[in-house]
């Protein structure tokens, strides 16, 4: 049978501007496009599945605070949205929230075509309901009488960030969302309220591991076509989890031992729930988060998580100390899908064949902050 | 009452690539609702929700640095938009 391909365009979010790789129909050729935005911080660039020729943009420059870009023509011209995510107004006492950083972009559900989610650096939940044009914080989460206590504020080494916002295809109320550090929430009211999710997930880092939240997910994705599995690559190893559990159940552990099972992003085959990828990273002493031993290597799993296998056809066989940061690895959701990550090092490294091999589609960009397909 | 606002390089994709532009208003306050009326989307680039000057941001009125918005600004007193950043 023969499977019909989209045109793929990968999108570049770096420190430094936004750059595209456009592919020819076989993805065998890719043309680099750019830098837009030369200088600016980019954290993430979107495609809206409900309207294609839309993606916005996350910004930001070393002077300058955040906004949002929302380009119409498939980023060929950008325009700035009219009001950007910020907190409310604090009132006298309370703490002055401002957001420093947009660091997630989510299109919101196929049946409302204008909403999106945002999630920021301090820890908040924004939404739009007009394409991006004007975002409103999420009260039911940034102004929850716990939420002081499920985002402390920590400053990691980029600051506290609200992260993987995911909408359940079949219920545009049932929201996920992670903060890193603070665990992993659900709402089944559309935001209104929210619980944490984090049973079962280790967090070796504090005290009492046995928290309800406080955790530190990297990367939390939703199989689309079953939206019941939920994957997590965690600060303390990978998890899945099959709702209506509320349990993760830790899949790392059948990671090899020297490798560990500790890294920044998952992703997952667009058909096959079973099918997920991971790009482990050192974990250990005082966490150097480069590739482990200088060996870059892709790890899938084709049974969920029971067992992994490694996949670093290509990929460099020695003294390549990547980091692969939570936004820089995707699928383009091809029936065949595309892998691709990104380092920090500016280096884009692309598979055809769900991983078995690598090659490295361009070098010498600035430091690779997330990556994501854009099909036509 | 119009006066000078001198724009630093990062802020002039707002302004039309312009360096120096005039703005209304007797206050700071006043002047960068001007300028973000003019140029929509400058002012929150500069000023955070809580309306706190950014922190690589710095405003002079004159050769002083304004402490806060509330600052008088008198018709011949330029206003300088500087944006101060370290690092590479």
């Amino acid at each position: 049978m023969l499977l019909r391909m989209a045109a793929v365009t990968l999108w570049i979010a770096t420190r430094k501007g936004a750059f595209a790789l456009r592919a020819d129909a076989q993805r065998r050729r890719w043309t680099l496009k750019g830098p837009q935005f030369l200088g600016h911080t980019i954290h993430h660039i979107l495609q809206d599945p409900r309207q294609p020729k839309t993606l916005l943009m996350a910004a930001k420059t070393g002077h300058l605070g955040p906004t949002v870009y929302r380009s119409d023509d498939r980023g060929r011209g950008w325009q700035e949205v009219a009001e950007p995510p910020a907190f409310r107004r604090a009132a006298a006492g309370e703490p002055a929230r401002a957001v420093e950083r947009v660091f997630w972009l989510t299109p919101g559900h196929a049946q409302e075509p204008g909403v999106w989610y945002a999630g920021t650096s301090p820890a908040g939940l924004f939404r739009s309901e007009d394409g991006g044009a004007r975002w409103a914080p999420v009260a039911g989460f940034n102004d929850h009488a716990m939420f002081p206590r499920w985002a402390s504020g920590a400053r990691t080494p980029d600051g506290e960030l609200l992260h993987s916002i995911l909408v359940d295809p079949r219920d545009p109320k049932h929201l996920y969302l992670a903060i890193s550090i603070g665990g992993v929430f659900e709402s089944t009211d559309g935001g209104l309220d929210w619980a944490p999710l984090n049973d079962g997930v280790a967090a070796d880092f504090l005290p009492d591991p046995n928290v309800a939240f406080g955790h530190d997910p990297h990367c939390v994705v939703m199989h689309p076509l079953r939206p019941d599995r939920l994957y997590q690559q965690n600060h303390c190893g990978i998890y899945r989890l099959d709702r209506p559990s509320r349990r993760w159940q830790r899949i790392g552990s059948a990671m090899p031992a020297r490798i560990g099972d500790i890294g920044f992003p998952i992703v997952l085959h667009p058909r096959d729930p079973d099918v997920a990828w991971v790009l482990p990273m050192d974990g250990t002493t005082v966490w150097p988060r480069t590739s482990v031993g200088g060996r870059p290597a892709i790890y899938q799993t084709r049974n969920g998580g029971k067992s992994w296998q490694r996949r670093d056809r290509g990929l460099p066989r020695a003294r390549a100390w990547f980091t692969v940061l939570r936004q820089a690895m995707c699928s383009d959701g091809q029936p065949r899908p595309g892998l691709y990550f990104g380092t920090t090092g500016g280096e884009v490294w692309a598979s055809t064949n769900a991983g078995e091999s690598w090659r490295c589609l361009a070098a010498r960009l600035p430091e690779i902050y997330a990556i994501s397909a854009a099909l036509h | 009452m119009a006066c000078t606002v001198h724009v630093a390089s990062p802020l002039r994709q707002y302004t039309g690539g312009a360096a120096t532009v005039s703005a209304e208003g007797a206050t700071l306050e006043e002047i960068l609702t001007d300028l973000d009326r003019r140029f929509p989307g400058m002012r929150f680039r500069m000023i955070d929700e809580q309306q706190r000057v950014r922190s690589h941001i710095r405003i002079f009125i004159d050769t002083h640095e304004a402490p806060d918005l509330k600052q008088t600004v008198q018709p011949q007193q330029p206003v300088h938009l500087l944006c101060a950043l370290s690092g590479g």
